[in-house]
C-alpha cells in the first residue's frame, strides 16, 4: 500500500521533473531538475529492491556527473538562453533522429508485458542485494563487464589525448 | 511495530539535537583551541570559560540584518544553504551509536537505519553535498562566489574518488557494506585501523578534503576569495554554511571512528561484567571520546598546516592518492589471497 | 655575462626521498603546535586585571600649581624649545593686579597646548622646566574621535586646585638630585650659564 503510493509519487516527481529540464529557459534550473528526475528514478529502483543500483545511480549521475555538468554550464556562464541560427537540414535532421529514438522506446514499452510476466513467476526479493549483484556481475557476465570496462579506459584514453594535443 | 517506529523518530530526534549541539560547541571548542594552540585566551567572556558564546553567536546570527544581492538568483540563493544543511544532516542515519538499548523487554538497536548498503549510502550523501555550495556559490552572482563553487566541486570529485577507493578495501576485508555489521565485526576482532593503516590515513586525509577543512579549505579562503561560496551571504544563511561545515567534520569523526577504530566498542567492554543498558551507555560514551579525539585532530592540523595550493592539492588527490589506495586494493587482495579469505 | 663578481647561482635544492613524503615534516610541525597547548598565556585581562606601570611612567601631562593653588608656569617657552616634537605652542600674557592668587609669576601663559599627536612623551619639557611646573603623570592619553580633541589645552592640563595630581614618583631625591647638577646642559638656567662657560675655556 505505501509502496504503491510511493511509485505513484516518485513516478509523478520524475516525469514533471523530466518535463522541467526540457523546457525551463535557465540551463541551471534545467540541471537541477534533472537532478530531481534522478533522484526519483533511483527511488523506483528502491522500491524494486535494487538498492545497489539505486545508490550507485545517485553516487555517479547525481553526484558526479551532474556536478560536472553544472560545473561546464557555471563556468560558461550560460546564463541566457541564446536561439541558435539552424539550418533547416539540421532541424530536421534532429528531429529525424529523436523520432527515431522514440519508435525505440515505444518498441521497449510495448515488449514490457511480456519481460514482467517472465519475471513475476520467479521474482527474488535478494535478487538486487550488492552481494547477489555482484556474484551475477563477476561470474555470469564477467566478459561483458570486463568489456565495458575497456571500453572507458579507452574513452578515458581518447579525452587524456585530446586535451594534450598541443603536446603532440 | 508502532513501539520502533516511536523509537525510531525519539532517536532521529536525538541524533539530530546532538549534531547540531556538538556543532554549536564545537565552534566554542575551535575558538578555545585555537588560542590555546597560539598562547591566548580565547572566548571568556561570555559565561564561564565563554561556554554560553555559542548561544551568543546564534542569537546574533538570527539578529543580523538579512542581505541579498538585488543580481542573485533568490531563489537558488535560499536553496543553496539549505541544501548544504540537510546534506549535513543526512549523514547521521547510519552511524550505530552503541550496540542496543533495552526498554521493557525489546532490545531496539541505536542506530536509526541499519541499510545493508549503509556505505553507499554515506558517499551518495557526500557526493550530493557539493549541490548546496555550487548552487549557493553560483546564485550569489559573485566571481569570488563562483569561483569557490568551483573549487569546491573539482576538489569533492577528485577527493571522492580516492576515499571510495580506500573504502572498498575496507569492504573487502570486512565483506559488508553495512555499518552495524562492520561495528559488531570490530567487537569480535580488532579494530580496522590495524588491518588498513593505509586505507585510514587516505581516507583522513580524504575526510579533510571533503569538509573543506585546513589545509584543503581553498573553496572558501579567506585571503584570496573573500570568503568564496559565502562571500554574499549574511544572517542565518551564512550561519547554516558554517554550521553545516561542523556537523560535516561531527559525522565524517563518527565515520572515521566506526569504519576504522572499533564503533562504539572499547577494550575490554565484557570483561567488566557490565550487562544491557549500562553497557551500550559506556558504549555510546565511548564512540563520543573517539569522536571528540578525531575532532581534535580535525582542529589541531587546522591551527598547524598552511594551506594547499590549487595544483598541490589537484596532485595530491589524483596523483598521489589514488596510486596509492589502489595499491591498497592491490595489497589487501594479495594478503586475503594468501591467508585463504577470498572464497 | 656577470657584470660583478658578486653573483650567485641559486638552485633548488631536491628534496631527499623522507622530505618529499611531507609526513616527517608535517608530524614535527603538529608537535610544535601541541608543545604551544602547555605554555603559558601572556595575556593580561585588561579591565579587570591592570597591567603593572613603571613608576616613573611617562604619561598625560600636567601643569602643576604651588602650594597657594597658583599657576606655576611663567611662559619662558623653554619646553616649546626642547620639544623635539614641536608639539607645544603657548601665549604669554601679563599678570594684572588682583590675580595674585591664580599665577605665581608676572607673566603667565594665556594659551597653553600641547598637541598629543605629536607628543612623542620623552619628558624633555619637564627637564627644560625651571619653575617645576609641568610633568608627564601616569595618566593614559584617551583616545578620542576627531583630532581636534587630541590638542590639550590648559583646560585639561592645569590640574584643579581640589584635587591635586601626585608627581612626587618623579620628584624622586635622586631626580631632584639630577636637576641640581648644572654640568648637563638643560639643567641649567641664565644664571648658571656664565661661570661654566669659563670653566670649559
Amino acid at each position: 500500500m505505501l509502496s504503491e503510493y510511493a511509485f505513484w509519487f516518485l513516478s509523478f516527481v520524475a516525469v514533471f521533473s523530466a518535463a522541467g529540464m526540457i523546457f525551463s529557459k535557465n540551463p541551471v534550473y534545467s540541471v537541477l531538475s534533472l537532478i530531481i528526475t534522478f533522484f526519483a528514478v533511483a527511488g523506483h529502483y528502491f522500491l524494486l529492491g535494487a538498492q545497489f543500483l539505486a545508490a550507485v545511480h545517485i553516487i555517479v549521475y547525481a553526484g558526479a556527473i551532474m556536478v560536472l555538468f553544472l560545473y561546464v554550464i557555471m563556468m560558461l556562464n550560460l546564463n541566457k538562453l541564446e536561439e541558435e541560427k539552424r539550418s533547416i537540414w539540421s532541424k530536421s535532421l534532429s528531429v529525424a533522429t529523436g523520432g527515431i529514438l522514440m519508435l525505440v522506446l515505444l518498441a521497449a514499452v510495448r515488449r514490457t508485458d511480456e519481460l514482467n510476466a517472465i519475471a513475476a513467476g520467479e521474482y527474488d526479493a535478494a535478487m538486487g542485494l550488492t552481494q547477489n549483484l555482484g556474484n551475477v556481475l563477476y561470474r555470469e557476465f564477467l566478459m561483458p563487464f570486463e568489456l565495458a570496462s575497456v571500453l572507458f579506459l579507452g574513452a578515458m584514453v581518447g579525452a587524456v589525448y585530446l586535451s594534450k594535443k598541443e603536446l603532440a | 511495530m508502532d513501539a520502533l517506529l516511536i523509537y525510531k523518530f525519539i532517536l532521529c530526534v536525538i541524533v539530530f539535537v546532538i549534531s547540531l549541539g556538538m556543532a554549536a560547541y564545537m565552534t566554542w571548542g575551535e575558538r578555545k583551541l585555537a588560542a590555546i594552540l597560539q598562547d591566548r585566551v580565547g572566548p571568556d567572556r561570555a559565561g564561564p570559560l565563554g561556554l554560553l558564546q555559542p548561544i551568543a553567536d546564534g542569537v546574533k546570527m538570527f539578529m543580523k540584518e538579512e542581505m541579498l544581492p538585488t543580481q542573485s538568483n533568490r531563489f537558488l540563493f535560499i536553496l543553496g544553504p539549505c541544501l548544504f544543511m540537510i546534506t549535513a544532516c543526512m549523514t547521521g542515519a547510519v552511524i550505530p551509536w552503541g550496540s542496543g538499548i533495552t526498554i521493557g523487554d525489546v532490545t531496539y538497536p541505536m542506530q536509526i537505519a541499519d541499510i545493508n548498503i549503509g556505505l553507499l549510502y554515506l558517499l551518495g550523501v557526500v557526493s550530493i553535498g557539493v549541490y548546496g555550495i555550487m548552487i549557493g556559490g553560483w546564485a550569489s552572482n559573485n566571481k569570488y562566489s563562483l569561483l569557490g563553487a568551483l573549487r569546491a566541486s573539482s576538489q569533492m570529485i577528485s577527493y571522492e574518488v580516492a576515499m571510495g577507493l580506500a573504502l572498498i578495501a575496507l569492504v573487502m576485508m570486512t565483506g559488508t557494506l553495512s555499518l552495524g555489521e562492520i561495528s559488531r565485526q570490530q567487537d569480535a576482532g580488532l579494530a580496522n585501523v590495524v588491518y588498513q593503516p593505509l586505507g585510514f590515513l587516505i581516507f583522513i586525509i580524504c575526510a579533510f578534503a571533503e569538509t573543506n577543512r585546513a589545509p584543503f579549505d581553498l573553496p572558501e579562503c579567506e585571503s584570496e576569495l573573500v570568503g568564496g561560496y559565502h562571500t554574499e551571504y549574511s544572517s542565518m544563511k551564512l550561519g547554516l554554511f558554517l554550521f553545516a561545515e561542523y556537523i560535516n567534520m561531527f559525522i565524517s569523526s563518527a565515520v572515521m571512528a566506526t569504519l576504522y577504530w572499533g564503533g562504539y566498542n572499547f577494550p575490554f567492554q565484557h570483561e567488566l561484567g557490565l550487562e544491557g543498558n549500562t553497557l551500550a551507555i559506556l558504549q555510546t560514551v565511548a564512540l563520543f571520546a573517539k569522536i571528540i579525539i578525531f575532532i581534535f585532530i580535525f582542529m589541531w592540523v587546522r591551527w598547524t598546516l598552511p594551506r594547499f595550493r590549487y595544483d598541490q592539492l589537484m596532485h595530491l588527490g589524483w596523483r598521489v592518492l589514488l596510486p596509492l589506495s589502489l595499491a591498497n586494493i592491490f595489497i589487501t587482495g594479495i594478503v586475503m589471497y594468501f591467508l585463504g579469505k577470498l572464497n | 655575462m656577470a657584470l660583478t663578481n658578486r653573483s650567485k647561482t641559486v638552485t633548488v635544492r631536491e628534496l631527499t626521498w623522507s622530505e618529499k613524503l611531507y609526513l616527517p615534516a608535517i608530524f614535527k610541525g603538529m608537535m610544535i603546535t601541541f608543545s604551544h597547548m602547555f605554555k603559558r598565556t601572556p595575556t593580561i585581562k585588561y579591565p579587570d586585571v591592570k597591567r603593572e606601570m613603571a613608576p616613573v611612567y611617562r604619561g598625560q601631562h600636567v601643569l602643576k600649581r604651588d602650594e597657594a593653588g597658583a599657576e606655576r608656569c611663567t611662559a619662558c617657552g623653554l619646553c616649546a624649545v626642547a620639544c623635539p616634537a614641536e608639539a607645544i605652542t603657548m601665549e604669554s600674557a601679563e599678570r594684572k593686579k588682583g590675580e595674585e592668587s591664580l599665577y605665581r609669576e608676572e607673566k603667565y601663559a594665556s594659551i597653553y597646548e600641547i598637541n598629543m599627536l605629536r607628543c612623542i612623551f620623552c619628558g624633555l619639557c619637564e627637564d627644560a622646566c625651571p619653575k617645576e611646573a609641568i610633568f608627564l603623570t601616569d595618566r593614559i592619553v584617551p583616545s578620542s574621535f576627531t583630532r581636534g580633541e587630541e590638542v590639550f589645552g590648559k583646560d585639561i592640563l592645569v590640574e584643579s586646585q581640589d584635587t591635586p595630581v601626585d608627581v612626587t614618583k618623579r620628584q624622586s631625591p635622586e631626580v631632584l638630585e639630577f636637576k641640581k647638577n648644572k654640568s648637563h646642559y638643560h639643567n641649567r638656567t641664565f644664571k648658571d650659564a656664565k661661570p661654566l662657560v669659563n670653566k670649559h675655556h
